[in-house]
């Protein structure tokens, strides 16, 4: 059902984390069908789920690599790919894609080095193609997080990321 | 622990307090009223009333009225009906309360008159819902709730709650239609010391939100169904299995079920019975195919949602192999009124075959949309014209979608069919949950289809072939007819891909899969057709069946051509524009700005 994309994003987890995701799974190991509460839970932890994460899992509970794997792919709402604290989605709907929305994401992909669905190695951005977001009167349109920008232009990526990075 | 008479005493301390409480105001707080800006006027409504021991605020459930909300009700001592304000602001508060409440006047600029939405309606699965605060279990008790588990406890056998809802006729509300009776005998009459009680909440198709509904408005009357079917069969525990995307309904439920387990209704030795009965929760994570019986069991058990064959059925082997009912929220939500009132009662409304009333989720191109619970038998005629009051902006009438993904279109001519479960299979739809879509003469009913099968092919969970690889050549033929390059040929092989994969799909989600485009072929035909041989799409939906033009009333205002997205018109000022339609991309962005309604669409 999920596509599955395995991110490159080095694993960052921190032993408070991990200490925190055990304690749960010690409780949790005692339900009956734990698999899908320990991910939930695990996720709301780590944000998402990495080999490394899903690894834990398989530990605490003595299940396989293959089932947690299995069902955290299986599921919608898990994803393995950490999402950035900033979520870039260039609309690629018809209008966009006239406009130009092709060589926006490939002017993002080039300066954040990443591919689209991926997100940087500091977790700060994600990169997402998107079906049309409705508002194709001012295309191409892209997104970050809540904020719409409009008209963007290839030259104008540069500047986006710079004003993104200026609010940290 | 709470004895039957602790019980009883907070039922009458709660009823006094409410109905000497000079004005009670109640806030619609689900899901629906909140997205509404609810919060705000409730809190500026629990601001004003501040420190007055004549008014209190509480919060409630789903009204039934999403175009009006936010609303409120304000019940005073003395009178037997509420008062309805609607489309509320945090300023609208203060209006309503100088007016209503110091000033003993209804405050006209909000009022609302709901009798004509709420007349033809019978509430039972809803008869809480708007009316308690869902967080707050002495409510529900002043209610009459719990006294049917206690009647239960003591003074039914478990075949005699059988035999109730064997004569109630009582059937399965989530889709298919099962008698819940008949589903609890066979639990019952299982061997085995363990077994399973579970409530399927995982809602899924687009367009309904009963069960949601339920669970924010009334969780205590689900779980008090709960226990009563856990001492019917013989399970001391049961799972709420509720999709993640309902936060409120898991907050709520969660509350119910503690404030429950304090007052020794449900846990160990209940209303100091000796049964004992436990309830947990479980989220689902984003799989349709999830609402399937077997699938749901298989996703509690903690592994991919995936349907298993049947036989051996839940009622023989569930839930971790052991003898499982399951049933929906909305069911549940029925029966410990079934259980008080009789089952006479319950099986004195409706038709022939199927008994008491359903909830529906009306939505699309309806006036009022809106969550009514109807009689069975009612047509859709009443619920259409009479409680939705027809199509808006004058359109006509040209469907009605009930199934969601599983259900077909019911086309005008159907409209006077009595709504229960077999007519509706007749002129195949199905049920389903209750999801009711109105759809117009701008709908594209290929596209319908369309969307349906995408919707399928997506959560088909990959398990058996003639769903996964049937689903997506069945959308794959779609796609041709609505752009335009089916012939009549791939028409009948799509439809007997249809049958095919009715006929050998695994599971409910596949079987009726192709019922969408089905239906529609049976009663829209002639709209396929179009595509088919005219290359034309009837409604204008299908974007490569369709273009643009310019009329004569075209004036030259040149702003089409500013708007345009891709520059494909011309034309210089006060001059007739022209679309060149190989550069257009028919995003409509011309004619919805067009002043002089020149721009057309053919």
């Amino acid at each position: 059902m999920s596509k599955i994309k395995l991110t490159r994003v080095a694993f960052s987890g921190t032993a408070v984390q991990e200490k925190e995701l055990r304690e749960k799974l010690s409780s949790i190991k005692l339900m009956d069908g734990a698999l899908m509460p320990a991910l939930q839970a695990a996720q709301t932890i780590y944000g998402y789920l990495p080999i490394e994460v899903q690894q834990i899992v398989a530990e605490e509970l003595d299940v396989s690599m293959e089932e947690v794997f299995g069902v955290a792919t299986f599921y919608s709402q898990f994803t393995l790919n950490p999402q950035g604290k900033y979520q870039i989605s260039v609309c690629l709907g018809t209008a966009c894609y006239v406009k130009g929305s092709g060589e926006i994401i490939r002017a993002f992909e080039e300066q954040l080095g990443i591919k689209a669905g991926e997100c940087t190695p500091d977790g700060k951005f994600s990169l997402v193609e998107t079906r049309c977001i409705g508002c194709c009167g001012l295309a191409p349109v892209l997104t970050e997080n809540e904020r719409v920008y409009g008209k963007v232009t290839v030259d104008d990526v540069k500047a986006i990321i710079a004003e993104i990075n200026a609010k940290d | 622990m709470h004895t039957i008479h602790k019980i009883n005493k907070i039922k009458e301390l709660t009823q006094e307090a409410l109905a000497n409480k000079k004005y009670r105001i109640v806030v619609g707080l689900a899901t629906c009223g909140i997205a509404a800006g609810a919060m705000p006027v409730y809190e500026a409504f629990k601001k004003i009333a501040k420190g007055s021991t004549d008014v209190s605020v509480t919060q409630t459930g789903c009204l039934g009225m999403c175009k009006l909300e936010p609303m409120i009700q304000i019940y005073e001592a003395g009178k037997e009906k509420p008062t309805t304000y609607v489309k509320l602001t945090a300023a609208a508060a203060e209006e309503i309360f100088a007016t209503h409440i110091a000033g003993g006047k209804i405050c006209d600029k909000y009022y609302f008159d709901e009798s004509v939405f709420l007349a033809p309606q019978y509430r039972i699965a809803l008869r809480n819902c708007g009316v308690i605060d869902p967080e707050n279990i002495d409510e529900y008790i002043a209610r009459d709730g719990y006294q049917a588990l206690h009647k239960t406890l003591t003074e039914y056998s478990q075949d005699d709650i059988v035999n109730t809802l064997l004569a109630s006729g009582l059937r399965g509300r989530g889709g298919g239609g099962f008698p819940t009776g008949l589903k609890w005998k066979f639990a019952k009459g299982s061997a085995g010391t363990k077994k399973y009680v579970c409530c399927n909440a995982d809602e899924g198709d687009p367009g309904a939100f009963m069960d949601r509904s339920v669970l924010e408005g009334d969780p205590h009357a689900v779980i008090e169904a709960m226990v009563i079917a856990g001492y019917t069969i013989g399970a001391d525990q049961g799972y709420v299995y509720v999709r993640a995307e309902y936060p409120i309904a898991v907050k709520r439920l969660n509350i119910a079920i503690e404030q429950a387990k304090f007052y020794g209704l449900l846990g160990k030795n209940i209303l100091n019975t000796g049964i004992d009965f436990d309830l947990e929760i479980r989220l689902g994570s984003g799989a349709f195919v999830c609402g399937e019986e077997t699938a749901l069991m298989t996703s509690i058990e903690g592994k991919r949602g995936e349907p298993r064959v049947r036989p051996p059925f839940p009622a023989v082997k569930g839930l971790f192999g052991k003898p499982t009912i399951l049933n929906n929220v909305e069911t549940y939500a029925n029966i410990p009124q079934i259980v008080l009132k009789g089952a006479e009662w319950f099986s004195g409304m409706g038709t022939a075959k199927s008994k008491g009333t359903k909830v529906f989720a009306l939505g699309g191109k309806i006036v009022n949309t809106g969550l009514v619970e109807i009689p069975m038998g009612t047509t859709l005629r009443q619920v259409i014209d009479g409680i939705g009051e027809g199509i808006p902006n004058g359109k006509k009438f040209k469907a009605a979608q009930t199934g969601g993904p599983s259900g077909g279109c019911i086309p005008p001519e159907h409209f006077d069919i009595p709504i229960d479960y077999d007519n509706l299979i007749s002129i195949g739809s199905m049920m389903g949950s209750g999801g009711l879509i109105v759809m117009d003469e701008d709908n594209c009913m290929v596209d319908i289809a369309k969307f349906f099968l995408e919707f399928t092919k997506d959560e088909s969970c990959g398990k058996c072939t003639p769903c996964r690889i049937g689903t997506t050549r069945l959308l794959e033929y779609l796609e041709k007819i609505t752009s335009g390059k089916a012939t009549l040929k791939d028409l009948d092989e799509m439809e007997e891909l249809c049958y095919y994969i009715k006929d050998n799909a695994l599971c409910g989600l596949g079987q009726t899969a192709p019922n969408p485009v089905l239906s529609t072929l049976r009663y829209f035909k002639d709209e396929y057709i179009s595509h088919v041989v005219d290359k034309k799409c009837p409604a204008h939906v299908c974007k490569n069946l369709l273009q643009y033009k310019i009329t004569d009333k075209c004036v030259g205002c040149t702003l089409c051509a500013k708007k345009c997205p891709v520059n494909a018109i011309t034309g210089t000022l006060k001059t007739k524009h022209t679309i060149d339609t190989d550069k257009c991309i028919k995003c409509g962005i011309c004619a919805d700005n067009c002043k002089f309604k020149a721009i057309i669409k053919e």
